[in-house]
């Protein structure tokens, strides 16, 4: 079945009316030699009870959040989610509307865009935001392109405590020829000040950097900024928003794009996708804005109205010259920030970053009491992540524990070879005391283990 | 009465949802941060009670028009009706609250959802290998065309141009432009086609690529495409498929026969995942075997009945996104493939066209057409006629609005003065379609009768015309432009 | 509003009003006319080298951008600094307010193949 509702009586009908012999008549156009030949080497249909039961199988064969125990993070987190968020998601008229260009009958769309883009606005601290990119890593990359278009300059600087698949998207997107990329080492898990002040030449048009970085820790947002403002560049902050609720935003260090992913505001993990980043500029730089952009304006009767605005820099007005490429963007997902943001409201997004905050600390300590567990960046400030060196390769480790069904934290061996024995550990508000201790019970018990067995269960995992 | 913003309706002290309380020994923001690093003044988010939000947001709801309520008939767009349980999969908590780092021995569901969607849609386009990395079609065009500087670049010669045809949506040049080619146009002939005289004009050795939508945005197949793919193949170049139009040739006509090198697909378009208000999409570019070393990294493979990424890529242009692309669309497309199946594939592309021949027939004898003849799943009109009356296609557009109806694609494609570009697509039974073409009569009737109603429209939505260039030219973007200009504190 | 007899034209709906050897520019009413409300023009810094019959900027309206093109060569010796808050003088004032540059001109003989009043006129009679 395709939905499609038609009787035979219906389709005489209509082929009469068209003046067609037949149905084929209208695809005469086709060229046998491109046509479909007998039917396509797909399955039968099925009906929905199961479709459902074979979803239900696959579903059952993955590791999920409500049966682990999840401080897995590295830019998507298994925040709260409230259940009227997902109620209101699921309605028609959000999700089954499209992008708003006849504004009269779009302003459910265009007036959440609106909130959407002073909240991201509240958070970041910036002046204008635009209606969502496709993740944080594409908003990185697009920033970096604003910046270059903005000074006319080569080199994009990036710090190395940018998510790594940040860097690589950024890197394929510099890849066109118009921009050079070049790395700014950490030390200590934070940007060396004095490696990016060596870097910033009279070339560069901006340096990237994350808060919190990959690496959990909170970075000096103002001397970044300020040692990229003295060499004329762009200073572009990749930002976690939970973060943004308790820490100094980017845009208050004086940076000049904030961007980041949304994903932890009312977007579940999803394996990954679809997520949401986020893109916000000064007021000075709106021209070279991304992307969709919400205004208000008032109707022919005087009533308060929004629309789409500045529609000229987009693709379908300025095709070659457009300031990007995007036209589908990740609204729904923005909406569910807007919504997210609205239910847990100032107080609430303020105890969700505390907690986080608390938690993990609690759970930093307690694990690097362990006999041969040390926090890999000593005592640089963390926000709700940091990385744990272990006494042996981590991937024994992660396997132990997931026996425990508690998903231990990410390899960092995933991204560096080198750090076999490190993984990054995120707590939210969501993990209990009761997860953590157990937390740090199984981790004990395995460093406890003998060094060979350790590297003896680690190869097991293939 | 205009709807208050959260702002407007915040009230201090009011809380939605509670978290638990705090379950570890409090140390305190000062303690665990230097001072310096703390937020000096809160962001100003709102304050409002769960029902009050609830209330909020249910009545700007309802101000959308959606396809769930009524006919949408976009161009390009193919608004087909959003199976919910496309909806109901995506949602399962083993295939939504998965994180995408999680070890592979864990998320052997997750891959194997992809890598059948993999199956189903490589066997659809008729082409070996794919990506579902890309999150929309503007990205799968970008990879392709940074996949073709790739595949020049190892070739010796990087080369400059990409052709474009005249009727090419937006996003085609743009793309070309934002990966460094210089984009080149071809004009489309008197049939509506691309010219091929001008096209072998244009195609050179600096030609990278061409990138042709078929059926091209008038809604007519590119018959001589084969001709095409043998021109910019002998010149050395790539021959790309926009895919906006694959709801008129699914099961029908294969993209792969067709000689493209790339083809991509709008999942929100041609596989029902719902448009969200502009997104999320869900990209996917299929390749010519030769071509797949340069796709994004990861790849997903099989081995027995073991799934895994492959990182070990080293032509791969990179990455285009965080993860794996949009996953939860490409769950709901999956579900979609088997709930049609070889049938219902075989169905959608031939009631697309026969809608859109139907309704093309009620209407050309009060609408110009672009072109005369049947069209593919979609047509355009102009409002030439009704222009000469003083109504423009604006104007037709914002009184369709009025009868509680989606106005169609204005203004585009460019080649078309007036242009009102409709694609029904196949889920509109034949009464939709009717009461859809009386009302455009009855418009046409009206532009003759009573034209100043056409223009004043629309007078039955929530708002009427909108100052869009009060809006551009004094920009009020977020609460406190807002609080600004009414001279708040 | 007609096209006034003292300035110069151009096919593509610029005008040209020479005084010394400096020429001011700007758009005409029929061009403004067909763009609609205006709500941004780019223009080139003052210093800037300008080539007859190339673009010098962009003027956006609410849904369409068109290219400004330079009658004549040159330097740009004064841009309009009105035009960024209030855009709309362009479509108020064409001629008179909404000049957008003076160009320091590099051969005033270029003037000499410019459209008079009458014969921009008569392009506009295509239009119709």
């Amino acid at each position: 079945m395709s939905f499609v509702g038609r009787s035979e009586a219906e389709r005489r009908e209509m082929l009469q009316r068209i003046g067609a012999p037949s149905l084929e008549a209208l695809w005469a156009a086709i060229p046998p030699e491109f046509r479909v030949r007998g039917s396509l080497p797909v399955d039968a249909p099925l009906a929905e009870y199961e479709i459902a039961r074979r979803f239900a199988q696959w579903a059952e064969s993955n590791a999920d959040a409500n049966h682990y125990a999840c401080f897995l993070g590295a830019g998507v987190y298994d925040h709260f989610i409230p259940a009227a968020l997902r109620s209101l998601l699921s309605r028609s008229e959000f999700a089954t509307a499209y992008t708003p260009y006849q504004p009269e009958v779009s302003q459910g769309t265009l007036q959440s865009i609106f909130e959407y883009q002073s909240m991201i606005c509240e958070l970041t601290g910036m002046e204008v935001a635009n209606a969502s990119m496709y993740d944080g890593a594409t908003a990185c990359a697009e920033a970096a392109h604003l910046a270059i278009g903005a000074t006319g300059r080569r080199i994009v600087l990036v710090s190395e405590g940018v998510h790594p698949h940040y860097r690589e998207v950024v890197r394929t997107y510099a890849a066109a020829g118009s921009f050079e990329v070049r790395d700014v080492p950490l030390e200590r898990g934070a940007t060396a000040v004095p490696a990016l002040k060596r870097l910033l030449t009279p070339e560069v048009a901006a340096f990237l950097w994350a808060q919190p970085n990959f690496e959990g820790i909170v970075e000096d947002g103002l001397a970044l900024t300020e040692a990229t403002h003295a060499a004329g560049a762009y200073s572009i902050a990749s930002a976690d928003p939970v973060a943004l609720a308790v820490l100094q935003p980017p845009g208050k260090d004086g940076a000049d794009i904030v961007v980041g992913e949304g994903q932890p505001l009312g977007v579940p993990m999803g394996y990954g996708g679809p997520l949401v980043g986020f893109f916000s500029v000064r007021k000075s730089d709106v021209r070279r804005l991304p992307g969709r952009l919400a205004g208000v304006t008032v109707d022919l009767d005087g009533r308060r109205g929004f629309v789409l605005t500045l529609q000229t820099r987009e693709q379908h007005i300025r095709r070659e010259r457009a300031t990007s490429n995007i036209c589908t963007n990740q609204g729904l997902m923005a909406l569910a920030n807007t919504v997210h943001m609205a239910l847990l409201g100032a107080q609430g997004m303020r105890e969700v970053a505390l907690q986080s905050m608390e938690k993990a600390h609690y759970l930093a300590r307690r694990a690097a009491q362990v006999p041969g567990v040390s926090l890999a960046n000593g005592e640089a400030p963390y926000f709700r992540e940091f990385v744990l060196r272990l006494p042996g390769p981590a991937a024994g480790f992660l396997r132990a524990a997931e026996k425990r069904r508690i998903l231990a934290g990410v390899p960092l061996e995933r991204f560096d070879r080198a750090r076999s024995q490190e993984i990054l550990v995120a707590a939210t508000e969501k993990r209990t005391r009761e997860e953590m201790d157990r937390y740090v019970e199984t981790l004990a018990e395995w460093a406890r283990r003998p060094a060979k067995a350790k590297v003896e269960e680690a190869a097991c995992r293939s | 009465m205009p709807e208050l913003t959260l702002r407007e309706r915040s009230v201090k002290g009011h809380r939605g949802p509670r978290l638990l309380p705090l379950d570890v020994p409090q140390e305190g923001a000062e303690r665990l941060l230097p001072a310096e690093r703390l937020r000096g003044d809160a962001p100003g988010l709102p304050e409002i009670s769960e029902p009050a939000v609830v209330r909020h947001f249910v009545n700007l709801s309802v101000l959308n028009h959606h396809i769930d309520k009524a006919i949408y008939p976009l161009g390009s767009c193919t608004m087909k009706y959003n199976p919910k349980l496309n909806d109901e999969m995506a949602q399962l908590p083993g295939l939504q609250a998965i994180h995408p780092f999680q070890s592979e021995e864990l998320s052997q569901g997750a891959l194997a959802v992809i890598w059948e969607l993999h199956q189903w849609l490589t066997a659809i386009m008729g082409m070996p290998a794919i990506t579902t990395q890309p999150a929309a079609g503007a990205q799968c065009e970008l990879t392709a065309i940074l996949m073709t500087r790739a595949y020049h670049v190892a070739h010796g010669n990087p080369r400059e141009e990409v052709i474009v045809p005249d009727s090419a949506h937006g996003t085609n040049p743009s793309t070309v432009n934002q990966v460094g080619y210089r984009a080149v146009t071809v004009p489309s002939g008197p049939d509506g086609c691309v010219d091929l005289n001008a096209l072998k004009q244009e195609v050179s050795g600096k030609t990278a690529a061409l990138m042709l939508t078929n059926p091209n945005t008038l809604g007519i197949f590119e018959r001589q495409v084969g001709e095409i793919a043998r021109i910019v193949h002998e010149a050395g170049a790539l021959l790309y498929l926009d895919g906006a139009n694959l709801n008129a040739m699914v099961g029908l006509a294969s993209p792969g026969a067709m000689g493209f090198d790339f083809a991509h697909i709008n999942l929100h378009k041609t596989f029902s995942t719902p448009h969200g208000g502009g997104g999320p999409g869900g990209g996917v570019l299929c390749v010519r075997e030769d071509l797949a070393p340069y796709l994004p990294t990861p790849v997903l493979e099989r081995s027995g009945d073991r799934y895994s990424w492959n990182y070990d890529r080293p032509r791969s242009i990179g990455r285009v996104h965080s993860y794996y692309g949009n996953f939860g669309m490409l769950v709901r497309a999956l579900c979609y493939v088997k709930s049609l199946g070889t049938t219902g594939l075989a169905e959608v592309s031939r009631e697309a066209i026969l809608n859109a021949n139907y309704l093309k027939a009620r209407l050309t004898e009060a609408y110009a057409p672009s072109h005369e003849g049947y069209c593919m799943h979609e047509f355009v009109l102009s409002a030439s006629r009704q222009k000469a009356r003083g109504v423009r296609a604006v104007d037709i557009a914002k009184r369709i609005l009025d009868f509680g109806m989606h106005a169609p694609t204005t203004y585009f494609p460019l080649i078309v003065d007036e242009a009102l570009m409709i694609e029904p697509t196949e889920t509109e039974t034949k009464a939709s379609l009717d009461a859809f073409a009386e009302v455009l009569l009855t418009i046409d009737r009206e532009t003759r009768e009573d034209p100043e109603r056409v223009k004043r429209a629309p007078t039955q939505t929530p708002v009427r015309r909108l100052d869009e260039a009060r809006a551009a030219r004094k920009l009020t973007l977020t609460w406190r432009d807002l609080e600004a200009e009414r001279g708040d504190a | 509003m007609k096209a006034p007899k003292d300035l110069k034209y151009t096919p593509s709906h610029e005008w040209v009003r020479v005084r010394g050897q400096e020429a001011e520019v700007g758009i005409t009413d029929f061009a403004q006319g067909e763009l609609g409300d205006v709500v941004f023009v780019e223009l080139p810094a003052v210093g800037t080298s300008v080539a007859r019959n190339k673009s010098f900027g962009t003027i956006d309206a609410v849904k369409t951008v068109s290219d400004l093109f330079a009658p004549l060569s040159g330097e740009v010796a004064a841009i309009n600094t009105e035009l960024k808050a209030n855009p709309a003088l362009i479509n108020q004032s064409p001629y008179e307010k909404g000049w957008m540059i003076r160009i320091k001109m590099a051969s005033p003989a270029e003037a000499d193949s410019l459209l008079s009043a009458e014969a921009y006129e008569k392009t506009l009679g295509a239009h119709a």
